[in-house]
């Protein structure tokens, strides 16, 4: 194949990690809630759909129950960790940013202790063919476009079209504006939150389990999983809080980081060792551009939500 | 919706209130209690993660014991819990007046490590060729400069267009790191990226060789107590970090404030960055700082701001560490299980706060007492 389009197609399969990881963060965060957790929530996702696929990777359930199996083992063991994000900050309203490094710490070190007893024979060799589905058999870079990959651009959409075209959306993003306001009209605050965080933790989490089972598919990819979380937390501030645009941006950034390895197979372009870092800098500057150049046009529609990183008492004014 | 306009009003289950202030004993008890669980749910936590502990049960005191051992063992570990607590609470007390300011400054990881680099940076070109007294003085400057312009380059925008510090001093981490693997790849001939212990630039010690760092710690700790409680520049912090408009109000120029906070802040980050090039390591890696920029925010913010307390949480938090990876070397367990145990601490620490700042009334027993 042509090594444009391989290049391209790679970034594009690479970049579902982070549609994944900052569709999870931006629901959190029109909720009000800055996660840091991310990182972490990604890697316990990665985990629980590696355990599930464990316990069944071995028995004679059809191909496609597997897939949705271990889909939902990942779901859930990130919307758990959502779960302890959203009752320590909402519930007992604690500190945001720290919360979330909390869980992050937590979450890296428990998915690395858990992996560890997980068997890459069952979890991973046999059902790797059936999350690639429908290029499975191919050699190029075709075949890392897998069912969790269709799922993240659909899920993206989903995201976006609930959050700016339908009721439950406007009242979500009320919250993460002004609770107090969302109160007095009468949105249940606390309940929203919880929604959005857990919803919003478990999809973060799919993006470990794409990164582990589909896009690296080998048995070391846990471990270099925790950088690429907070490259989703960056991509947020990059896709301006669009769910859509996350497809746009992560390929950007698929593009960016992938470019490095790629660079120096295409013919008539020479690049140094000490190019690569620079190369790999690129997606944390370009966002930093993109936050400045967003707070100095002070576009009311591209600021991160108002009430962001705060916790919410009813009975403070 | 007719529904439920029609539905009677319920008194919540649990009401809340805020706390106007609880006594210091009081909430230093609940604290306790708090790790107490949390180490209970960390015992849990090992019978579901640890297959010697599942062989021997009984082995479930000596579990605990560990954390013990993990620190205080012999001299040798002593010292080092003492060496790793100060470059802690270094990097956690240079974090202290931006917090204080509500400055939320994620991003003390990259400006440590510029800090390192800084110092690498003066004794890679000129040692040798200069005094060595000559030198450390050098490699101190360019430290503390390299910290405050990393620190410094969020403040002016924050302070000129409101840009979310946050996000802003987070990314400045990544680009520390990808800085300093670009000049590993320049340095070292080989690709290997390792540098190496460097011959030069390394700061005297007498006593112990982790003295004089714990020693600068304690200085700067006091130091910034001083600054933050008794000085003009710790009062106008504090009014900034209060309320915004009280502070312009009152005519303090909050972009002056913020950018100079920060220009310590990250400068102080720089310095701890110094102890770690200059009196420990000798050389750099993209892991110098090793995640305790990250550490830092928690022990700044558990110890509410408070220099002092911060000697206890960072200590906490080093006990921690130093007694989970003896449990990981005793049991067996992956070497991750630290991660583990010091992020179900945290939890708990974190959630009991609330306890400290409001109270609960629950519905039944306020009826009883009359109270409403």
């Amino acid at each position: 194949m042509n090594i444009w389009l391989d290049f391209f197609i790679d970034s594009l399969a690479f970049g579902a990690t982070f549609i994944y990881g900052s569709t999870g963060e931006i629901l959190t965060e029109k909720a009000g809630h800055l996660n840091l957790g991310i990182p972490g929530i990604m890697c316990m996702g990665g985990a629980g759909g590696c355990l599930m696929l464990n316990l069944i990777g071995n028995s004679s359930l059809p191909g496609f129950l597997v897939v949705i199996l271990g889909i939902l083992g990942s779901f859930c063991a990130a919307m758990l960790m959502g779960l302890i994000y959203a009752f320590l900050t909402v519930t007992l309203r604690a500190n945001q940013n720290v919360t979330g490094l909390a869980l992050t710490t937590f979450g890296a070190g428990l998915m690395k202790v858990l992996m560890k007893k997980a068997d890459p024979v069952v979890y991973l060799v046999g059902p790797k063919q059936l999350f690639r589905f429908p290029f499975a058999g191919r050699t190029d870079s075709l075949q890392r476009l897998g069912v969790l990959f269709f799922l993240a651009v659909a899920v993206a959409v989903l995201a976006s079209w609930v959050l700016f075209r339908t009721r439950v959306g406007l009242n979500l993003r009320a919250v993460g504006e002004s609770p107090a306001t969302a109160d007095a009209v009468g949105i249940n605050v606390t309940r929203y939150k919880y929604l959005a965080t857990m919803c919003g933790g478990g999809i973060a989490g799919l993006g470990g389990f794409f990164y582990i089972i589909d896009y690296m598919a080998s048995q070391e990819a846990y471990l270099s999983l925790e950088a690429f979380g907070w490259l989703s937390i960056a991509l947020v501030i990059f896709a301006l809080w669009r769910p859509h645009l996350t497809i746009l941006g992560s390929t950007v950034f698929g593009l960016l980081f992938s470019c490095s390895s790629y660079i120096a197979n295409i013919p008539g372009v020479t690049v140094t060792m000490a190019a690569k870092p620079v190369l790999k800098m690129l997606p944390y500057a370009v966002t930093i551009l993109v936050l400045i150049i967003t707070s100095v046009r002070n576009k009311r529609e591209n600021q991160p939500p108002a009430s962001l990183g705060l916790s919410y008492f009813r009975e403070e004014r | 919706m007719r529904n439920e306009r029609k539905r009677e009003v319920r008194e919540p289950l649990v009401h809340l209130t805020r706390r106007s202030a609880m006594s210091p004993l009081q909430a230093w008890g609940i604290r306790i209690l708090a790790v107490l669980l949390g180490l209970l749910v960390c015992g849990i936590a090992a019978f579901l993660l640890v297959e010697k502990l599942q062989k021997n049960p009984e082995r479930i005191g000596e579990f605990y014991y560990t954390f013990i051992k993990g620190s205080f063992a012999t001299p040798r570990k002593i010292w080092k819990f003492f060496k790793d607590l100060a470059i802690l609470l270094s990097i956690a007390l240079a974090l202290t007046p931006a917090f204080r300011m509500r400055f939320w400054n994620t991003g003390a990881e990259g400006q440590t490590l510029m800090g390192v680099l800084g110092a690498i940076a003066v004794a890679f070109y000129w040692g040798g060729k200069i005094p060595e007294g000559l030198l450390l003085a050098l490699m101190f400057v360019s430290a503390l400069a390299c910290g405050a312009v990393w620190g410094a380059v969020p403040a002016v925008f924050k302070a000129r267009w409101n840009t979310n510090e946050t996000l802003f001093t987070l990314m400045m981490n990544y680009v520390a790191s990808y800085i300093v693997a670009y000049f590993l790849v320049v340095w070292v001939p080989s690709g290997s990226s390792n540098l190496g212990k460097l011959k030069y630039g390394k700061l005297p010690s007498f006593g112990h060789e982790y003295l004089v760092i714990i020693l600068v710690t304690l200085l700067l700790t006091a130091a910034l107590h001083i600054y933050l409680n008794y000085s003009k520049h710790g009062y106008e912090i504090n009014v900034v970090g209060e309320s915004v408009r009280t502070a312009r109000y009152v005519g303090i120029g909050v972009g002056k404030v913020i950018v100079r906070t920060m220009i310590l802040s990250g400068a102080l980050c720089g310095l701890a960055g110094y102890m770690i090039a200059a009196g420990l390591d000798q050389t750099i890696t993209t892991e110098s700082v090793g995640g305790q920029g990250f550490t830092a925010i928690m022990v700044c913010w558990l110890a509410k701001f408070n220099p002092i307390g911060m000697i206890l949480t960072s200590g906490l938090v080093t006990l921690l560490d130093h007694g989970a990876a003896q449990i990981s070397q005793d049991f067996g367990v992956a070497a991750d299980f630290p991660d583990v145990v010091v992020g179900i601490i945290l939890f708990f620490v974190i959630g009991s706060e609330f306890f400290i700042n409001y109270r609960l009334h629950f519905r039944g027993r306020e009826r009883e007492k009359g109270v409403k």
